[in-house]
């Protein structure tokens, strides 16, 4: 089912759901960060970016993907339930909902609409993030593009940022490995709009399933740690 | 290269048999879509409605012959009847280069308290064979009766698994994604369908992603609500000491047509940034999937647990578990592999 | 998908009274101050003294995920269920101040899992003298400092010290052997805080957390009013 997008396009819109300071819980978690550095395998600004790049180029163009999705109006509940197929780590589907819960509650103070009030409804423990990303998009009057970019640079940011923490990373080295991923990040929105707007016709199989195999085993050691700075 | 020099990966049975010396991807030229060579394919498909062992009776290699036919058109494919299952290319376009062949079984209960296979079929290099059983269930081996797939060739294999039936399929040997002499991207498609009360172990060998070759492989199950299914997918990053060629590989579940499971992987020249880093595969050269499907999960799900630093058996959002794990070879995959499914019986 | 109870209207929005189905939630007290001041100790002590006349949970927030909330859980001050854990990503003021999502989260599981409750600790991790609570996470917020760290810390001032609703100088029986003066700080902290309260408690004296958890009472009848 698609829904005609709701409130007028605002530019400053994506600058306020983008900031790095939007209060929905990020800052709590690592994109498993923090495992891959307790690992070894990430130990640099150098290792952090193949790090990002491989994040961006799987878990990142699926968010961007069901982010866009959700922003043409795509049911939410079908989108959920695709994201559910491409998240195989019960750890990071656990995350995906508290931080999509913990969203919708910005949300919906930010940009009140009655289809996130449906969603909240409808997923009172939360709905995976991309998702909720999407409709809060539409509900800014922001397009899937928007939604999309969202999606991918939080797919990098949050990681990096972690990083600076985890490895005391300069952070102006830090800051510069996001700057280099920025063609490849537009790059995967473009394709990941692209199957959005298949999905609307095709359904969610459309959607890009790419995977990061040690994401998953990686998030779901990190989930058993007794001790941890973040909370993925 | 032929395939006898694929033997080079640790603990991977490769095959050597038959016709595989003659598919000489970087040697002579390509003999493919021959009228001839269709006719043969065609003709190997044996169909039987009993539960007896039945093996096609001429699987036939591809033409050894480096003579080509190159222009063939479609279009006289198609008036000739003979135009492959797979063939996308609209009429009036030069056919596709590569081989077309499809492997099809239908397993059903026997009425004896067995397994039949009414449906039992294989063209060119994918040819099915019915081996000995085990109780109940019926146990085919996919024959790999050439080494490919090349570059061009386009693969199908369809299962279908009816309620009461139990269908139990491997391979003798791991397969190769070898580079053709026309380029272009393999095909391999694999559909698996397993009805309300029907039980499918999918636990092929490997499949060896040879430097140069290009393939994409599409595996899509669909489970009835009261279906099981046990599926094993292994991949292997080129052989010893070699880099890999460009593979993606997708699966996708549906359990009762609700979406379960959605993994794609791709690796190798030419993917998507980052696949050999930190956050996919890190300089494994192994990586694999065993997921079990069965209905008490849904009341019983599987705990989450690591099974040693690179992998970890995962309870799905439906009544599966996902044991996902890489590897620095085929063996220790195998082996990780294989204690997960001990474990999980 | 989940869909055991609905979630809508104004109870999404943090500092709202009441609850999604319309009962007043719980009152929220949040407890700052530096590392080492005696947090955990005074949570642990109000729980006790407390918990046969109120239903009550605590949050904490560690900076290395659940120290506190598993010294709770060895004391036994609480049955498990009451005490959640959240994780800060290092930064723990963010989690009370910045970004209270995770910790909205928290108290609102907890009010689902074993309310109704009357009252939610949240303990913030230990942090500097100018972390303070958002007042869409806590109703009121006490700081807490002792006279080990220096009784220079009131003096110094800092947005916990001056604007909290209750300071308490803790450890004062530890104040003749570091060397603290106890009506140096009084003063100070009178300077700084004018009419808020201040208390100067020993965990270990007799009269332990009473005066606390009287004011504590005091916050609760005026929320219930």
């Amino acid at each position: 089912m698609v829904r005609a997008a709701g409130a007028p396009m605002s530019r400053a819109a994506l600058l306020v759901l983008a900031d790095g300071r939007f209060p929905a819980g990020g800052h709590a978690h690592s994109g498993g960060a923090e495992a891959a550095v307790k690992a070894g395998r990430v130990t640099s600004a150098a290792t952090l970016e193949e790090f990002c790049r491989g994040r961006l180029h799987t878990v990142g163009r699926v968010a961007a993907a069901l982010a866009a999705a959700a922003a043409l109006g795509i049911d939410p509940a079908e989108l959920d339930a695709a994201a559910d197929a491409r998240t195989p780590s019960p750890a990071l589907r656990a995350t995906a909902r508290r931080l999509g819960r913990q969203l919708l509650r910005a949300a919906r103070a930010c940009w009140p609409s009655p289809e996130l009030d449906a969603l909240a409804a409808a997923f009172p423990k939360g709905a995976h993030q991309p998702v909720v990303l999407g409709l809060t998009a539409r509900s800014a009057g922001l397009g899937p593009e928007d939604a999309a970019h969202c999606a991918a640079y939080e797919s990098v940011g949050g990681p990096t940022t972690a990083t600076v923490r985890l490895l005391s990373l300069d952070p102006f080295e830090a800051t510069a490995v996001l700057a280099r991923l920025a063609p490849e990040l537009d790059a995967v929105v473009e394709a990941a709009v692209a199957a959005a707007r298949r999905a609307v016709l095709d359904g969610t199989d459309a959607l890009p399933a790419a995977s990061g195999p040690l994401l998953e085993i990686g998030a779901e050691g990190h989930a058993a740690w007794p001790v941890r700075l973040f909370a993925s | 290269m032929g395939a006898g020099e694929a033997g080079r990966v640790a603990g991977v049975r490769v095959a050597t048999g038959g016709a595989a010396g003659v598919r000489a991807g970087d040697g002579g030229a390509e003999a493919e879509g021959t009228d001839a060579g269709v006719a043969q394919a065609e003709g190997a498909a044996g169909i039987t409605d009993t539960g007896t062992p039945s093996v096609p009776t001429t699987v036939s290699d591809r033409p050894a012959s480096p003579a080509t036919v190159p222009d063939r058109p479609a279009s006289s494919a198609t008036a000739s009847g003979r135009q492959a299952p797979h063939a996308t290319a609209p009429t009036g376009a030069p056919a596709p280069t590569g081989v077309r062949a499809r492997a099809r079984l239908h397993a059903r209960p026997d009425g004896r308290g067995g397994t039949a296979l009414p449906v039992l079929e294989g063209e060119g290099p994918l040819a099915p064979r019915r081996t000995r059983g085990s109780g109940d269930a019926a146990r085919v081996m996919l024959v790999g009766a050439m080494s490919g797939p090349l570059g061009g060739d386009r693969f199908g294999v369809e299962v279908h698994v009816a309620g009461g039936a139990r269908l139990h399929v491997g391979s003798v040997a791991a397969t190769l994604a070898l580079p053709g002499q026309s380029g272009g991207e393999a095909h391999y498609d694999v559909r698996l369908d397993v009805a309300d009360g029907g039980e499918l172990r999918w636990l092929p060998e490997q499949l060896i992603s040879v430097c140069g070759s290009d393939l994409r492989v599409a595996t899509r199950v669909e489970v009835a609500p009261g279906g099981r299914l046990v599926l094993r997918e292994e991949q292997v990053l080129g052989r010893t000491g070699e880099s890999p060629g460009r593979l993606s590989s997708r699966l996708t579940v549906r359990v009762g047509g609700r979406p379960l499971l959605d993994q794609e992987l791709a690796c190798g020249p030419g993917a998507p940034g980052g696949w050999d880093g930190p956050a996919v595969l890190a300089g494994h050269r192994a990586v694999g999937q065993l997921l079990l499907v069965r209905p008490e999960f849904a009341e019983h799900p599987a705990t989450a647990r690591m099974l040693g630093e690179c992998a970890a058996l995962m309870p799905l959002a439906g009544p599966a578990v996902l044991v996902s794990a890489v590897a620095t070879d085929a063996l220790r995959l195998r082996e990780v592999l294989d204690e997960a499914l001990a474990l999980l019986g | 998908m989940h869909l055991d109870h609905t979630h809508t209207g104004p109870g999404a929005v943090s500092a709202d009274a009441h609850r999604p189905d319309g009962t007043r939630r719980a009152l929220r007290i949040g407890l700052g101050g530096p590392v080492g001041s005696g947090k955990t100790a005074t949570v642990a002590a109000l729980c006790r003294a407390l918990r046969t006349e109120l239903s009550l949970a605590v949050v904490t927030n560690d900076i290395y995920t659940r120290e506190d909330a598993d010294f709770l859980l060895r004391e036994a001050v609480l049955p498990p269920e009451r005490i959640a854990a959240v994780e800060t990503g290092a930064c723990p003021h963010t989690a009370i101040r910045d970004d209270i999502s995770a910790n909205l989260e928290a108290v609102e599981d907890l009010e689902d899992a074993v309310g109704p409750l009357d009252l939610i600790l949240v303990e913030s991790g230990g942090d500097n003298l100018t972390a303070t609570f958002s007042k869409g996470l806590v109703d009121a917020q006490i700081f807490v400092i002792d006279v080990a760290g220096g009784d220079d810390i009131p003096r110094k001032g800092g947005p916990g010290v001056t604007t909290a609703d209750l300071l308490v100088v803790n450890k004062t029986d530890l104040a003749p052997h570091v060397g603290s003066d106890l009506a140096r700080m009084a003063a100070d902290a009178k300077a700084q805080r004018a009419e808020l309260p201040v208390v100067f408690q020993s965990l270990r004296g007799e009269a332990g957390v009473t005066e606390v958890a009287a004011w504590v009472r005091g916050k609760l009848g005026a929320w219930r009013a």
